[in-house]
């Protein structure tokens, strides 16, 4: 028996070291480009116009996504509405009513699912229950189609944030004469609070970029929407459509709308990062 | 009359006889000596259970915990629950404002009465139950709030009351739990950050100020510094006659410095119960004495 060579295992070592890490750095390289591109094709559209003017046809010079910035902060605002209270609500049934339940194993199991449906699946079906019947696109079904794909993720979110607040503090909060409501509303939420917004707040930013949902569902449209049950111009159908036109000025909004979109996004995760890493300190 | 006394009285008699002639002014000094334990000890007998244990057993799912507990908590007095770790005596005082009902799996058989009434039916209401039962537990556990709204938040819950009312009742919490004057220029401050010690005052002030009828303590000086355990020490014999406490300790000694009753668990069973200077000095059970004198446990 003769012992193994230290070289080679130290040499394997680093090599796993070395090759995970840069499988790792590997996402903030796609990220670093993600954004450098973007930065670089975008920069040049964004204008005061283009947050003020709304489209022109190709070729004419001016124009802006007034409406379709409106469109989406509206959309995004009516999914928030209705899939924050009962994204939330749900998360409360799963981790303080329903936790050891049967029905709350069902309920758990159906929001895992209903995350992983394909979010052009949610667009379908809320075409065929809000668009379809009534004969029109709407900017309503598409708010409802975020909230849909709204809904699970603070659910998760809710459920896990209250789950990490110790026992010990709920046995507290019960133990002074609480309802169990009460407790979660008034002691549980505020430990779980920077959590919570947390979730949220990454869960509008990821339904903000969403397209496939209101792609069959708000459309898009060149104009200023007059109410909510019309066609309703957003972001990301912008960009969809405009990336795919063959004119030039085209291509160029699509850039600046994808920038605006980017930078949202990162905005509201750094808030994220941020509440979360004031909490820490 | 205790057995205890007894035999302190016969030591001290035998030994006045010893190292003198008979003396009169000797027996006055013991009649004098003991009077005070014998009065102690007749008015902590007399004291009406305010709440009784009746056969109670409780179970972790499948796993049995407690066995045919009976215990009675005297009215007004401190009763203190001691015995090596895992022998059931959280878990006894936990049945008493039901807050193990918080976990799905937990079940408890038998009879809790208070007042004569069994808390464990069905119909008691719980947060008026807990109104009058008030916990303290292991690891202090202030609300995310300011120090002062820690105290109000029960007041407001249970109590309608103009906030002139709500404010003297706050600082006569804290007062009593010998807190208000380190924490009076504070009292806005977040809760969490008084030091543990302080916390743990905090958590007694906020359930003494809904004035309950019983105090339930789970080993409340666990977790803090000796200094700490001190005051609460001396917070809670402040406040028996008010209050009836019943106090789960891993300390011997606190229970013996604190305690008028003592119940010695093991192994989900109370082996012992009686007068705490009983408990201590004349131990009827084996397993008690060999707990006591530290042969285990």
């Amino acid at each position: 028996m003769t012992p193994r060579s230290d070289k080679s295992r130290k040499l394997l070592d680093f090599t796993v070291k070395a090759v995970s890490m840069g499988a790792a750095l590997l996402g903030i390289f796609f990220l670093g480009w993600i954004l450098f591109v973007v930065i670089q094709r975008g920069v040049a559209a964004i204008s005061w116009d283009f947050f003020t003017k709304l489209p022109t046809p190709p070729g004419m010079e001016g124009g802006g996504v007034m409406n379709a910035i409106i469109g989406t902060v509206l959309m995004t605002g009516i999914a928030t509405l209705l899939g924050v209270p009962t994204g939330v609500l749900a998360g409360v049934y799963l981790a303080e009513f329903g936790k050891h339940t049967r029905l709350g194993a069902w309920v758990r199991f159906t929001v895992n699912v209903l995350m992983g449906i394909p979010s052009i699946i949610i667009g379908l079906f809320v075409y065929s229950i809000l668009v379809f019947p009534f004969g029109h696109f709407s900017g309503l079904a598409g708010g409802v189609s975020l909230a849909i794909l709204m809904f699970p993720v603070v659910a998760r979110t809710t459920e896990d944030m209250l789950s990490m607040v110790p026992n010990a503090l709920r046995e507290a909060a019960l133990a002074i004469g609480n309802p169990r409501w009460m407790a979660t509303l008034s002691i549980l939420f505020r430990a779980a609070k920077s959590g919570l917004i947390t979730g949220v707040l990454l869960s509008v930013a990821r339904v903000s970029g969403e397209t496939a949902p209101l792609l069959f569902t708000a459309l898009n449209s060149p104009y200023m929407m007059k109410s909510l049950n019309e066609p309703v111009a957003n972001l990301t159908v912008t960009i969809y459509q405009y990336a795919m036109s063959p004119y030039d000025d085209w291509n160029q909004v699509a850039w600046g709308a994808s920038l605006v979109i980017m930078i949202t996004v990162l905005l509201l995760n750094l808030t994220a990062r941020l509440i979360v890493g004031g909490k820490k300190r | 009359m205790t057995a205890a006394t007894d035999a302190a009285e016969r030591l001290l008699r035998r030994r006045a006889a010893e190292v003198e002639e008979e003396d009169d002014d000797d027996n006055v000094r013991i009649d004098a000596f003991l009077h005070h334990f014998r009065e102690e000890d007749k008015e902590d007998e007399a004291a009406p259970a305010k709440l009784s244990a009746r056969n109670l057993n409780f179970y972790y799912g499948g796993q049995q915990a407690l066995f045919e507990n009976n215990l009675d908590i005297a009215e007004g007095k401190i009763t203190a629950i001691i015995g090596p770790s895992g022998c059931g005596k959280s878990t006894h005082i936990r049945i008493y404002n039901r807050i193990f009902e918080l976990y799905g799996n937990q079940r408890a058989e038998g009879e809790v009465l208070l007042d004569g009434k069994n808390l464990l039916d069905p119909g008691t209401d719980l947060i008026e139950l807990r109104r009058r039962v008030g916990m303290i537990f292991q690891k202090p556990t202030p609300f995310p709030l300011s120090v002062f709204e820690n105290v109000a938040y029960g007041l407001r819950l249970h109590f309608k009351m103009p906030k002139s009312e709500l404010n003297g009742r706050v600082e006569s919490a804290l007062k009593k739990a010998a807190l208000f004057e380190e924490v009076k220029d504070k009292l806005d401050k977040p809760g969490v950050a008084l030091s543990g010690g302080q916390q743990q005052r905090l958590c007694i002030a906020r359930t003494i100020a809904l004035e309950p009828e019983i105090l339930l303590m789970d080993e409340p000086t666990s977790a803090i510094d000796p200094v700490a355990t001190r005051k609460v020490e001396e917070l809670a014999e402040s406040l028996k006659g008010n209050f009836t406490i019943a106090i789960v300790t891993h300390s011997m000694q606190q229970a013996a410095r604190i305690s008028d009753f003592t119940a010695f668990f093991y192994k989900g069973h109370i082996v012992e119960y009686g007068l705490t200077r009983e408990l201590f000095t004349n131990p009827k059970q084996k397993q008690t004495e060999d707990y006591i004198t530290g042969r285990f446990g």
